[in-house]
């Protein structure tokens, strides 16, 4: 049997918002009556993050604490502050988290674990579970795998690197056909076709150890083996494009 | 379990079926037990090849059809007691082989025989797919010559992507390469492939190399798989390949132009 007390868990929990435009007390407390008046049940102890991002003006925290005692009277239960760095400091004064703002970065976030200090706990693992959410989707923007081919890719044959560099390793016969989203790279002799850059990117190179290829096209501009004859003909060749033309150089 | 190797191309006209009937005879002379099934189902030839055409009763498609038994079909070779041909239908067509079917058939013989040899039609359609969907290993064909060698290009990728181990993801079919019709004078005149340009292009290991020879055609033509001549230089470089073939090193000969013995180094018995 596990004998651990708890355990420590990312996921991602739905909470309403609530954006500050003005810290009027008297017109937060009539209107927040009236909305909460139309779905009594649908705000009963709902959890609520309080955003201050597009206040206009500045806002005391008195203020603040007034608004927080309203929210509460109506049965929500504020749970965290959005807040912009100027506004930091209330969240010290009305003992609440802070929550990063959407599309934040991450220095923004700088001051966060002292006030995870203050914060009650399930608040903290909260703010924990944001976090790590945020980190996946940037990691799968920087990073995708390329695609690596150790065996010959034969005539009639055609590999595709989705969103990906493609890197083979043995011959590309004729007649097979080679394409990337990124860049493509061969380290036997290409003979087949070689495109990099399919869906537009402009950057993509091909790298080869021996060119021989039939085509080699980056972002849709070609060159056919006629034209490829003069240029680095079985030697080992690196196309680039540069103002819409294809640049073959030695690698 | 039996080895099943088939002997492809894509290619016809380039000695798919002189070769299976070599190497198949080779392997029983070694004493194993083999089977050489002709799956060019309405063109059949291994049959006449191999000299037993007027035994032929039942066929490849009616054992898989179920009109009669694996026994009954099998073809005993009257020269080596360990070798037995399962022949084509003269009559039907390639759709008649099902993946089921062969599969079926292939299983029975595994249980009996060592090598299975499935000689293959030219092509890369359903006759040519199901020879190689079963195999554990692939002897390439080619000839020296640039369409030949993009065809076995072709049908080397084809036994990656189709064959059952490339789907099932086992261990990639095993391959060789067999350059047939070799002419050592046109590869120097620069009219043919030679041994370095195909083993370049096509990125395979050699099994051997098969000089032309006047062998090859007299064999066919008297039912005789040219193996059995030993004294040819194609029935030795058969030999020499099915040694390889077992895991045995041997040396790639008849590469050279031969030179002729002029007249007086024949007059004085000079090497």
């Amino acid at each position: 049997m596990n004998d651990a007390c708890f355990q420590l868990k990312g996921s991602a929990v739905t909470a309403i918002v609530l954006e500050l435009y003005r810290p009027d007390s008297e017109g937060f407390r009539q209107q927040l009556s009236a909305k909460v008046e139309q779905a009594p049940a649908l705000f009963e102890q709902s959890p609520v993050v309080i955003s201050l991002e597009k206040l206009e003006g500045e806002c005391q925290p008195d203020q603040l604490t007034a608004l927080i005692r309203s929210c509460e009277d109506v049965g929500l239960k504020p749970m965290a502050l959005k807040l912009t760095d100027e506004q930091q400091a209330l969240a010290s004064a009305v003992s609440l988290p802070r929550v990063p703002l959407s599309g934040s970065s991450r220095s923004s976030e700088a001051s966060a674990p002292q006030l995870a200090a203050v914060a009650e706990p399930e608040v903290v693992v909260e703010r924990v579970v944001e976090k790590v959410v945020e980190r996946v989707v940037e990691e799968k923007l920087v990073q995708r795998p390329s695609k690596i081919i150790s065996r010959p890719v034969r005539s009639g044959q055609q590999v595709y690197a989705e969103g990906a560099d493609l890197i083979i390793l043995a011959p590309v016969s004729e007649g097979a056909e080679v394409l990337a989203d990124g860049s493509v790279h061969v380290y036997g002799p290409l003979r087949g076709r070689a495109l990099a850059g399919v869906k537009g990117d402009t950057s993509a190179r091909i790298f080869c150890q021996s060119l021989e290829a039939e085509l080699v096209s980056i972002a849709g501009n070609f060159k056919l083996s006629d034209a490829l004859h003069g240029e680095r003909w079985k030697a080992t060749a690196h196309v680039s494009l540069q103002d819409d033309q294809l640049n073959i150089t030695p690698l | 379990m039996a080895k099943i190797i088939v002997v492809t191309s894509g290619k016809g006209g380039v000695g798919k079926t002189t070769s299976s009937a070599a190497i198949s005879t080779g392997l029983a002379q070694r004493g194993h037990k083999t089977v050489v099934i002709d799956f060019d189902v309405g063109l059949r030839n291994l049959d006449l090849i191999m000299g037993c055409e007027r035994r032929v009763v039942y066929d490849f498609v009616n054992v898989i059809n179920g009109e009669a038994t694996l026994n009954q079909a099998l073809i005993k070779d009257k020269r080596n007691e360990n070798l037995y041909i399962l022949p084509a239908s003269q009559t039907r067509d390639k759709d008649a082989l099902t993946e089921e079917g062969v599969q079926n058939v292939l299983n029975e013989l595994s249980r009996e025989f060592e090598f299975i040899i499935c000689d293959s039609p030219a092509g890369i359609e359903r006759g040519a797919q199901m020879a190689l969907y079963f195999a554990d290993a692939a002897i390439v064909t080619t000839n020296p010559e640039v369409s030949s060698v993009r065809d076995s290009d072709r049908i080397l990728g084809i036994l990656q992507s189709k064959s059952r181990r490339a789907e099932s993801g086992e261990a990639p079919v095993e391959e060789h390469l067999l350059l047939t019709r070799y002419n050592p004078e046109r590869v120097e005149a620069g009219e043919m492939l030679s041994v370095a340009d195909v083993e370049d292009i096509l990125a395979v290991p050699l099994l051997g190399v098969i000089p032309e020879s006047q062998a090859v055609l007299k064999a066919s033509n008297q039912g005789v798989p040219v193996i059995l001549d030993a004294e040819s230089d194609a029935g030795q470089a058969y030999a020499d390949a099915v040694s390889r073939l077992l895991g045995e090193e041997r040396e790639h000969r008849f590469l050279e132009v031969q030179k002729k013995k002029g007249f007086l180094s024949r007059l004085l018995g000079g090497k």
